[in-house]
């Protein structure tokens, strides 16, 4: 595909991601040898010095993260998070399905920087039929002794999408409610059974093995300056090509939708993008000249998250979509923290009654201090985020929401 | 108990229960040892012939058939002393009598004890080695230890463990009974004793009675005095004519209800001062109505030593009177004159004669009570006894000989009947069963029995069954379980209408301490036909 | 050390501080919810947020450990409309009936909405229906209250460990409920009622004190509990002369055996105390029927029949039951009476009973 870089999924569909084998062929597991050989604190710069960031959403440098793990710790965990719970992601079970032994060997790396034995893998709820892959995967991969004595287990989530919260996570593997926990503690010191653990994305771990074989410097050089390497877009919508893409980080939005995507479905004009899942903020026309990059997309108050490209035609009626999105948010809220369990009910509320057309202007005002209140106050980032799609629309959008108020 | 109540949520590493089932009949204390297991991670024994809520988390929990108790303890010592795993300085240094101690407990194997007491050889080694390698071990009982006719053996057996492993005199440790009524510690500190006056000074040392006969300005008897059981035999017997009941219920809570009833219906003159026309109060020839606890001024004192505060948040209904007060109207009628203003005053006295009371005031107590001993204003009282030295100097090991129950089970009384208090009541009912919503919630007696035991006499749960003994027979739910294993059902004594004790036994008591054998009866379980 | 600045005032405070406690140090009154001092941290009312120079969201104090050279505004325009929204979110569900609310007076929902002058929630619209109706004799339940603070939950397994309840269902659907949403009387519920002792706000209350008396009416007394030997704290709630309930007094000065936690017979075993059978006059017995005497009779007749009893068969011809009920006062009263008065120690008590 034309401008495509690949790298995670270099070999797509020419090796069986279940036989570490097929990986070895291809120059896997070279990247694991090479940290093995190097000291922890050498390994844990080089993959700082990589500048590789979490491709889960939060965009935290990963070598920073794993720094923060203590030393002194007789047990660490690292954990693989794998819940990819945003609805138009499906980036991280390609990467599985293409490439599952690269993950392992990324995780396998991050074992041996922080000195862990054993690693699991937080699979999502509506994956199942990914279990069996990545438990022969497990498998083949200890039989070949690539992984040496690290262990992964693979753990199954049950449809709750606030477990792609790191601590939410960590919480549903114990067995609990999935329900944030207030942090610090972060995990990296207190984390799976009050130990300290690394929760990273797949595609995170994933790219570990090409860092370390090819050099933190390669990866450094490869796309954005501030959030080096490619990432797997998963694009979905009104488009004519509706799949996925590995991309340099610098790749324009807009390429992504008319040289990826091919442009808009049914030569119908483009009216909005969200990126980054449904708390991804809504994009305009106007602003399609970004680069993805996490901080490119930051400064137009969007942001990359997972990588999902939702792109809406303009027959599209924003609120009624943004209304789709905050029933899906009502749905997920964990109900832990005040702002988030009335919150994200209350916006669904006023959501729909805007969307039948039976608000006045004051609901908007309430939408708004609304938002912000969840913004600053939520305990966890499903909360911070829910209102983002209002609030974004309601910037850019204004006019929509307009039309449909009650005026005396 | 020689340490405190906090302790064992803090300090204990390891906790051995033996006779108590703390979280229904000490709560809070109940309450603190879970925290402490679940929390930080304290090991915990329960040994206990029913499965208690804490037997559920204890890393060993051994069901030993009733009365069987010296031996369990013996067995563990066997272990403690056979694996090395005593603490030699402490014996060496704090106590005397271990060789004696050892040759007896040196036939107790754990196999031995296993066949005793039906507990595998295997967790008695295991309670063994937990309690004995804890850092701090602490022993917690109750009643289910002491109403044996071995009630003393069985208590001495505690102590030796403790003293073997030394677990004395440091926080977290200690022989700790948990004493089942608000001021049954401060009864007996009180002197309300028939061998002792305030603060366990013995009635039979000439110098302790002289000083109390210079205190008070009257002669004493040199002879100790009667304990209840022996009381109430007494007046069987007709020897004791009068008797005099503060507060209590022995028509519900001594043994052998029928034997009780005939010995006071064989007084000259029964007074009783209650609150309630209690079943005793009914037998009375004069009833004088005290008041109730709210309505009082006064101290507590805990099974922890420490002394508190009560205080009168109502006035007292129409013509009750204080209780001191009517004490003091009648010794004032008797010849002897008494001159209080106030619960105060009394205290103040106690504190002259009491000296393990002596640093204690109502000031010092008004916000936070204290530990006795306290034996001056400025002592900060004391949470925990036997620091550095025991009362009498070196500890006394008593080698202890296990004798089985004075009634065991055989074809007629073929199941073993143990007695005991339910969470939602209180000792004869006389408050709970007059408080709505406990005897609401729990309006009645029930037969704990094992499901096989109950299918095998063709019993269904919630039943009316016969619960007999030698002595009688009462009528009362079956409640199926499985925390009772298929030889032993267990009852509450709280319900007249289906009276415990009318089961119990009076026969044999406890030789030193006069209790008696409420643990252990003989006992046949019926389906009404 | 570490040195903060806390609405315009500096202050130092031990490393490991939490902020909540390091506003309180300086005086500053941070609101909560779900804070409680004896439980775990829950950090989910978010009502103790505040504005910390340099962080991106308000933070929530509870949960806040201090940082050197923190700069902490407790009032600040962006923490009071996040506590007026929380608190218009909590009224938009709370069924409000203060009126005939045993809470009322004693109630952070209450308080709160009354200091941020929060008096109607424009959120109001669907309410959840959360009542648990419980057929239990000791706690009532009223969830359309319930603020979902969990210090019920953290209560019932920290302090007393019964694990009876806990959240269930997700978002606002969440709500407290027992195992299956089953009776409390079927869980491993103690009736302790430690979850009415630290609910905020009127979701858990006593059915035993129902309608008998709110807090701010009572005078409340500290003594100490009349059960079992572990002596506990308590405080008898008195209004015109009748108890009419009892309440935790939960700082460890006046507490400090149970810290306030309590059992079922403490909390709820008390209306005993005005039991139409008590006993309100002497009363001799004549032909086997009680006849009602005064003080002067019945204490003369006592002391006749010891008297001729004693100079018949001996003082040893007597005993008394003291009793563990009674005070230590009472007792030492009983044996002195036996002892100096008659002249036998025939004195016990039921402490082998």
């Amino acid at each position: 595909m034309a401008n495509e870089k690949r790298v995670l999924l270099e070999y797509a569909d020419q090796i069986d991601p279940r036989k570490a084998e097929d990986y070895i062929k291809v120059g896997g597991y070279k990247g694991l040898e090479k940290a093995r050989s190097m000291n922890r604190r050498d390994l844990i710069e080089e993959v700082k010095k990589s500048g590789l960031r979490g491709r889960g959403g939060a965009g935290f440098n990963a070598g920073m993260k794993w720094s923060f793990v203590p030393q002194y710790a007789d047990t660490k965990y690292v954990v693989c998070n794998f819940d990819e719970g945003e609805p138009g992601t499906y980036k991280d079970r390609i990467i599985c399905e293409k490439n599952a032994q690269a993950l392992l060997e990324g995780m396998a790396i991050c074992a041996t920087a922080i000195d862990s034995k054993q690693g699991y893998i937080y699979c999502r709820g509506e994956y199942p039929f990914m279990v069996k892959l990545l438990n022969d995967a497990v498998q083949s991969a200890k039989a070949s002794g690539a992984l040496g004595d690290f262990d992964i287990e693979i753990r199954m989530g049950a449809g709750a999408y606030v477990c792609g919260e790191e601590t939410a996570l960590i919480e549903s593997i114990e067995g609990h409610r999935g329900e944030p926990r207030f942090k610090p503690p972060f995990p990296g010191v207190s984390g799976l059974w009050s130990q300290p653990t690394v929760v990273n994305n797949v595609e995170t771990f994933a790219c570990l093995p090409y860092i370390l074989t090819n050099g933190a410097d390669w990866f450094a050089g490869i796309g954005a300056a501030s959030y080096p390497g490619t990432k797997v877009i998963t694009l979905t919508g009104d488009i004519e090509n509706p799949t996925y893409f590995e991309v340099p980080t610098d790749y324009l939005l807009r390429d992504v939708i008319y040289k990826l995507g091919g442009g808009i479905k049914d030569g119908k004009k483009f009216k909005a993008v969200q990126v980054g899942g449904t708390s991804g903020a809504f994009i305009p026309e106007q602003n399609l000249d970004t680069p993805i990059d996490f901080d490119s997309m930051a400064a137009i108050g969007a942001s990359l998250g997972s990588g999902a490209v939702l792109v809406l035609d303009e027959s599209r009626d924003i609120v009624d979509v943004v209304t789709r999105i905050s029933k899906f948010f009502e749905h997920e809220s964990c109900g832990k923290c005040n702002p988030c369990r009335e919150g994200t009910w209350r916006c669904r509320e006023i959501m729909e009654r805007i969307n039948a057309g039976k608000a006045c202007p004051e609901d908007i005002e309430k939408l708004t201090v609304l938002s912000r209140v969840m913004k600053n106050a939520a305990l966890c980032g499903l909360g911070q985020a829910a209102p983002i799609p209002i609030d974004s629309t309601l910037k850019y959008f204004k006019q929509e929401y307009s039309c449909k108020l009650i005026t005396l | 108990m020689t340490n405190s109540i906090d302790e064992l949520e803090k300090d204990a590493t390891a906790i051995f229960l033996i006779g108590t089932n703390t979280t229904e009949n000490h709560p809070i204390i109940g309450y603190k040892i879970r925290k402490n297991v679940r929390e930080n991670g304290a090991k915990l024994i329960v040994a206990d012939p029913r499965r208690i809520e804490l037997a559920e988390i204890a890393d060993v929990y051994m069901q030993f058939r009733p009365g069987t108790d010296v031996a369990l303890l013996n067995g563990m010592m066997n272990v403690i002393i056979n694996e090395g795993l005593l603490d030699q300085k402490f014996i060496t240094e704090r106590t005397e009598a271990f060789e004696d101690m050892k040759q007896i407990v040196e036939k107790y194997t754990p196999e031995v004890v296993a066949a005793i007491t039906g507990v595998p050889a295997a967790d008695i080694r295991k309670a063994a080695r937990i309690y004995a390698e804890a850092e701090a071990g602490s022993i917690c009982y109750a009643m289910g230890l002491t109403q044996h006719h071995t009630g003393t053996d069985n208590v001495k057996s505690v102590c030796n463990l403790a003293m073997l492993t030394g677990h004395l005199g440091r926080p977290g440790t200690g022989v700790n009974p948990l004493r089942g009524q608000n001021n049954v510690q401060g009864a007996c500190d009180m002197g309300a004793l028939p061998v002792s006056y305030p603060a366990y000074q013995a009635v039979s040392a000439d110098a302790n009675r002289e000083k109390f006969e210079k205190a008070w300005g009257v002669k004493l008897s040199p002879h100790n005095g009667l304990t209840l059981t022996a009381a109430i035999n007494k007046a069987y017997q007709g020897e004791l004519k009068a008797l005099y009941v503060l507060g209590e219920n022995p028509m519900i809570s001594d043994p052998d209800q029928h034997h009780v009833e005939e010995a006071l219906d064989n007084l000259e003159f029964l007074i009783v001062q209650d609150i309630f026309l209690s079943e005793t109060a009914q037998k009375a020839d004069l009833i004088l109505p005290g008041v109730s606890w709210a309505e009082k001024d006064g101290t507590f004192s805990n099974t922890e030593r420490r002394v508190q505060r009560v205080r009168q948040a109502i006035i007292p209904p129409a013509n009750s009177r204080q209780d001191w007060q009517i004490l003091m109207d009648l010794t004032n009628r008797l010849g002897y004159s008494m001159d209080y203003g106030s619960p105060q005053d009394i205290f103040e006295e106690i504190r002259t004669v009491a000296p393990s009371y002596a640093g204690i005031s109502y000031a010092r107590i008004e916000r936070t009570g204290l530990h006795w001993p306290c034996p001056n204003e400025e002592h900060p009282g004391t949470p925990i006894l036997h620091i550095g030295k025991f009362s009498r100097g070196q500890g006394l090991f008593h080698p202890v000989e296990f004798k089985e129950p004075f009634e065991l089970p055989d074809e007629e009384y073929p199941l073993i009947l143990s007695t005991g208090r339910s969470l939602f009541h209180y000792h004869t009912g006389t408050m709970t069963r007059r408080t709505q919503a406990l005897d609401a919630h729990q309006p009645t007696n029930e037969v704990q029995v094992n499901h096989h035991t109950a299918a095998a006499l063709g019993i269904q749960d919630g039943e009316m069954v016969r619960l007999s003994t030698r002595r009688g027979s009462i009528e009362l739910k079956a409640k199926l379980t499985d925390i009772l294993n298929e030889k032993v059902v267990f009852t509450f004594f709280h319900f007249s209408e289906a009276a415990a004790n009318i089961l119990t036994h009076a026969e044999v008591l406890d030789p030193v301490a006069g209790i008696p054998e409420y643990k252990v009866c003989a006992a046949r379980l019926e389906k009404i036909v | 050390m570490l040195n903060l600045t806390i609405n315009g005032q500096a202050i130092q405070v031990p490393r490991g501080t939490m902020l909540l406690d390091a506003c309180q140090m300086a005086g500053a009154d941070v609101p909560t919810f779900c804070y409680d001092p004896q439980l775990h941290l829950a950090g989910s009312c978010r009502m103790c947020v505040v504005e910390v120079q340099g962080r991106h969201n308000l933070q929530a104090s509870c949960v806040t450990p201090c940082v050197d050279n923190m700069v902490v505004d407790t009032e600040s325009p962006a923490t009071v409309e996040a506590r007026k929204i929380i608190l218009e979110l909590l009224l938009a569900r709370h069924n409000i009936n203060c009126h005939v609310c045993e809470k009322t007076g004693e109630c952070k929902l209450q308080d709160y909405c009354y200091r941020y002058g929060v008096d109607d929630s424009r959120f109001a619209g669907e309410k959840g229906h959360f009542t648990s109706e419980d057929p239990n004799p000791f706690i009532e339940r009223d969830y359309d209250k319930c603020i979902m603070c969990t210090r019920c939950v953290r209560a019932c397994d920290e302090i007393t460990g019964a694990q009876a309840i806990s959240v269930k269902d997700r978002g606002h659907h969440a709500k407290i409920s027992t195992v299956f949403d089953g009776k409390l009387a079927d869980s491993t519920c103690v009736f302790c009622g430690q979850c009415i002792m630290v609910c905020p706000v009127g979701a858990l209350s006593s059915k035993v004190s129902m309608n008998k008396g709110r807090a701010y009416q009572c005078e409340k007394v500290l003594t100490t509990c009349t059960y079992c030997g572990t002596g506990c704290t308590l405080e008898l709630n008195v209004k015109d002369n009748q108890v009419v309930g009892v309440s935790s007094n939960r700082d460890p000065v006046y507490s400090p055996v149970n810290q306030g936690a309590l059992c079922v017979k403490g909390r709820f075993g008390w209306d005993f105390i005005h039991s139409e059978d008590r006993l309100t006059t002497p009363l001799i017995k004549e032909n086997g029927q009680f006849r009602a005497a005064s003080w002067e009779e019945a204490l003369d007749l006592a002391a006749s029949k010891l008297k001729s009893i004693k100079t018949e068969y001996g003082p040893d011809s007597i005993a008394l039951f003291s009793s563990a009920r009674v005070t230590n006062e009472e007792n030492y009263l009983a044996q002195k009476m036996m002892r100096a008065a008659i002249g036998t120690n025939n004195v016990d008590h039921c402490a082998r009973l």
